[in-house]
C-alpha cells in the first residue's frame, strides 16, 4: 500500500513555513515508523521546504509512503540555483538579510537534507525553478 | 547484578520544564500544559538549521528569536521548552503555536552565557 500527499507551499510565506513537514511527521507516526526514520526525514523535508519559503515563489511537496520508504519531491517555480554543488557547500548561502535576521539561511540547510536523506538528486534551471528529489527508507 | 549499580539516573532526577521555571525565576509565556515536560537537556542556538540538524529530544531550546517558527522547529524537534533571553517576548504568533502544541516558551533577563551556564549547571548537579 502506497499512502500520496501533496502540499503546497507559497514564497516568503514564513507563517506557515515547517506546516507540511509537520503533518508528514504526523502521518510517519500514525504508521509507526521508526522514530529514529522519522527524526531524520523531518529534518530533511523541513529544511527543503523553508528552502522553498525564502528562496522561490510557490513551489510543491509531493510524498508517497510505502512499507519500505518515503520519497519526496519538492518542486518549485523560482530563481533556480546557478551551481548546485556550491550551494552544497556548508555556510553558502543566498538567503536576504531579512531572512538570516530570522536565524535561516546560514547555509546549512542542504548539508543538513545530506546528513539525513539516504537519496538525494536536485536539478535546477535556472530562472524556471528547482527539483529536489529525497528518499529515506525504512 | 542491576541492583549493585549505583542508581541516581535521569529519569529519577526526574527534571521538568516547571523545575526550571522555579529555579531560574522564568517568566511563562504559554504553553503552560507542557510545563511537566521532562529535560533531556539543553541547547543553545540562533540558526534555526543548527537547531533542526542538532538539538535532541526533550532538550530546552535557549535562544533570541522570537518569531513563530521557533515553534515549528521545536515541535518538528519534539523540544522540552524554548527560554527566550535578555527579557526579549515571544510573538503574537508564536504565543499561539506555542499553546497549540503545549511547549512552553519561557522568558529570562540574563543573558545567553549565563542562564546557559546556569542551566548546565542545574542539570548537571550530582552526576560525575
Amino acid at each position: 500500500m502506497v499512502v500520496e500527499h501533496t502540499y503546497h507551499v507559497k514564497g516568503g510565506d514564513f507563517t506557515h513555513a515547517g506546516s507540511a513537514s509537520s503533518k508528514v511527521k504526523k502521518l510517519l507516526k500514525q504508521l509507526d515508523i521508526d522514530p529514529k526514520k522519522i527524526k531524520n526525514i523531518v529534518i530533511a523535508l523541513y529544511e527543503a521546504e523553508v528552502n522553498i519559503v525564502a528562496h522561490a515563489w510557490e513551489g510543491e511537496i509531493w510524498i508517497a509512503i510505502s512499507p519500505e520508504k518515503i520519497t519526496m519531491v519538492l518542486t518549485d517555480k523560482g530563481p533556480g540555483i546557478p551551481d548546485i554543488e556550491q550551494a552544497m557547500v556548508e555556510g553558502f548561502s543566498t538567503a536576504s538579510k531579512e531572512v538570516r535576521e530570522m536565524g535561516f539561511g546560514a547555509g546549512m540547510g542542504l548539508s543538513n537534507i545530506r546528513r539525513n536523506t539516504d537519496e538525494l538528486k536536485i536539478t535546477s534551471e535556472v530562472g524556471t525553478g528547482t527539483k529536489v528529489e529525497m528518499v529515506n527508507y525504512f | 547484578m542491576a541492583g549493585l549499580r549505583p542508581i541516581v539516573k535521569k529519569e529519577e532526577q526526574g527534571m521538568k520544564v516547571s523545575d526550571l521555571v522555579k529555579e531560574f525565576n522564568l517568566t511563562v509565556f504559554s504553553g503552560e500544559e507542557g510545563l511537566e515536560n521532562p529535560v533531556s537537556g539543553g541547547y543553545v542556538s540562533d540558526l534555526l538549521s543548527d537547531v533542526m540538524g542538532h538539538a535532541q529530544e526533550g532538550e530546552v531550546w535557549i535562544t533570541l528569536q522570537t518569531h513563530q517558527n521557533v515553534m515549528a522547529v521545536a515541535s518538528l524537534k519534539d523540544l522540552a521548552a524554548v527560554i527566550i533571553v535578555k527579557g526579549f517576548e515571544p510573538g503574537e504568533d508564536t504565543v499561539a503555536h506555542s499553546n497549540e502544541e503545549g511547549i512552553p516558551v519561557l522568558g529570562t533577563g540574563s543573558e545567553t552565557f549565563e542562564i546557559a551556564g546556569r542551566l548546565y549547571q542545574f542539570l548537571n548537579r550530582g552526576a560525575g
